[in-house]
């Protein structure tokens, strides 16, 4: 069993179709790649994921509990980074790490040493006790992520979890996600093709909603579609999948 | 439900990491004060009661409680938190009754710091203090009136200005719905059991009501399940809301 599942996945905000037909399954172990333009439906798709938004059509299961039956369920066994990663500007990332283990349900010991563990893996631990608002962009990512892991969940949606780091917390960010990966069924939306190359073992193009190709490391580089990139060469690819794209979403709209 | 608790004490702490919490009591116990002794001629009546400071508290929670709920659920759609927030295991009824319960929990506070007022009528003269206490539990509950209100608008908007400007808005039309002047609006043209009805819904009546020192089952009844539908009517706009 997968412990992700999305099948037939479809969001509509009045005449836009956001997200049109899509499936795909991530087993434990694989950090899948979920590539697209601006606009494409990734964040829309993680949100129905994380039970936030609730899908037009199709459905989604998480380790064989479906979201819409049992959202309390998936919730438990999902950490969600949503886009930007928001956090209470207010709160210290120790507050807002507490806040969100009881959330959670966390008791006691168990809670202390999740939360030892998330601030850990982070590395926030020199800046707990500072407002958030004070703190950098990177260290305010670092909380999202934090918060993320915090309860271990087998099942990560990062919805663009490098998006304006600099290459050194980019760095970092994927070393943290590889380390958690073996685990793990973990989702990173992105559109900086690198990042696919460095950390994820499977890669899925939407564009305009719409599934348009798998792609996964092979000898010498990556197949991606129909396509083969060298290292370094998947923009060209991106481009020729993504522009090709048949832009019947907009069409309809 | 999934979520009260952890939401209850997230929102309670929030109102003391902010000057929020101290702006609000400072402001209510000053106007408080100003209303009671100047406005009310607490002196002049030559009473030991304290209806002149009761008489003031549905005006002055006209405003000052949709600053205070104002940002509820305004903040957390425009910050995104809300995101966040509703992808945690917990039910949305939870923290809508989280939240209410710790802006109301603080709303009491504030209330209790008035004390030195009882303190003072009880130094000056004879009060009845039955009367005060039901004045107190009838302010208590009006204000969670005003917060329910309150807290629905916020859900509808994610501009903590329009939020407040709707809820003072709703506030007031429930505050005069038995004031004589929309009574007798009213009186002369429509069946009596609509003016009744229109009366019936007066946060004023029901406070008066309670503040002459009976508290009668029914008024409670009144607050709590006018509460009540407005937290639901909150839960719906969260849920409609929260994507845009
Ligand atoms: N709440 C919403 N209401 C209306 N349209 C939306 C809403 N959310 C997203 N969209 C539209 O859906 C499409 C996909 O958006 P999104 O999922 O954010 O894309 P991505 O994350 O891939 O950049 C966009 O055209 C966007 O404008
Ligand atoms: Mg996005």
């Amino acid at each position: 069993m997968s412990l992700l599942e999305i099948r037939g996945l479809s969001k509509r905000f009045g005449p836009i179709t956001a997200v049109d037909n899509v499936s795909f399954k991530v087993d434990q172990g694989e950090v899948l790649g979920f590539l697209g333009p601006n606009g494409a439906g990734k964040s829309t798709t993680m949100k129905m994921i994380a039970g936030f938004i609730s899908p037009s059509a199709g459905g989604v299961s998480v380790l064989g509990e479906d979201v819409a039956e049992a959202p309390l369920k998936t919730k438990a066994a999902i950490g969600y980074l949503p886009e930007g990663a928001p956090t209470y500007p207010d709160m210290t990332p120790r507050g807002f790490l507490e806040f969100v283990a009881d959330a959670r349900g966390l008791k006691g010991p168990e809670r202390k040493a999740r939360i030892d563990y998330a601030v850990e893996h982070v590395d926030i631990g020199h800046v707990l006790d500072q407002s958030i608002d004070t703190l950098s962009k990177g260290y305010k990512r670092r909380v999202g992520l934090a918060q993320a892991i915090l309860h271990d969940p087998p099942v990560l949606i990062l919805d663009e979890p490098t998006d304006g780091l600099d290459p050194n917390q980019k760095h970092e960010v994927r070393e943290l996600i590889r380390r958690m990966a073996p685990g793990k069924a973990i989702v990173i939306s992105t559109h900086i093709l690198e990042e696919v190359e460095a950390v994820c073992t499977r890669a899925i193009v939407i564009a305009r909603g719409r599934l348009l190709a798998e792609g996964h490391p092979v000898e010498g580089g990556w197949q991606l579609g129909e396509h083969f990139a060298e290292p370094g060469r998947l923009d060209a690819v991106f481009r020729a999948i993504t522009m090709g794209a048949p832009s019947s979403a907009q069409e309809a709209a | 439900m999934q979520g009260t608790g952890a939401v209850f004490k997230r929102e309670f702490q929030g109102y003391f990491a902010t000057p929020v919490a101290y702006v609000f009591i400072c402001i209510f116990l000053f106007c408080t004060g100003i209303f009671t002794f100047y406005v009310g001629n607490f002196f002049a009546r030559g009473q030991a009661d304290l209806k002149a400071f009761f008489t003031f508290h549905p005006w002055l929670y006209l405003f000052l409680i949709p600053a205070i709920s104002m940002r509820l659920w305004a903040e957390e759609r425009k910050s995104g938190t809300i995101e966040l927030l509703m992808s945690l295991p917990v039910s949305l009824a939870g923290v809508v009754l989280g939240k209410f319960l710790a802006a109301w929990l603080f709303t009491g506070v504030a209330l209790v710091l008035t004390f030195p007022m009882w303190i003072t009528v009880a130094y000056l003269g004879d009060p009845d203090h039955g009367v005060i206490l039901a004045g107190y539990i009838g302010s208590f509950f009006m204000a969670g009136g005003y917060l329910a209100i309150g807290a629905c608008m916020s859900a509808l908007t994610r501009n903590q200005v329009i939020a407040f400007v709707l809820s003072v808005v709703v506030c007031f039309l429930f505050t005069v719905s038995g004031a004589p002047i929309v009574l007798d609006f009213f009186a002369g043209w429509a069946p009596q059991i609509l003016v009744e009805a229109i009366a019936s819904f007066s946060f004023l009546r029901h406070f008066n009501a309670i503040t002459e020192g009976v508290i009668d089952l029914r008024d409670v009844v009144f607050f709590v399940s006018l509460i009540a539908l407005w937290l639901f009517a909150n839960a719906i706009a969260v849920e409609m809301r929260k994507a845009g």
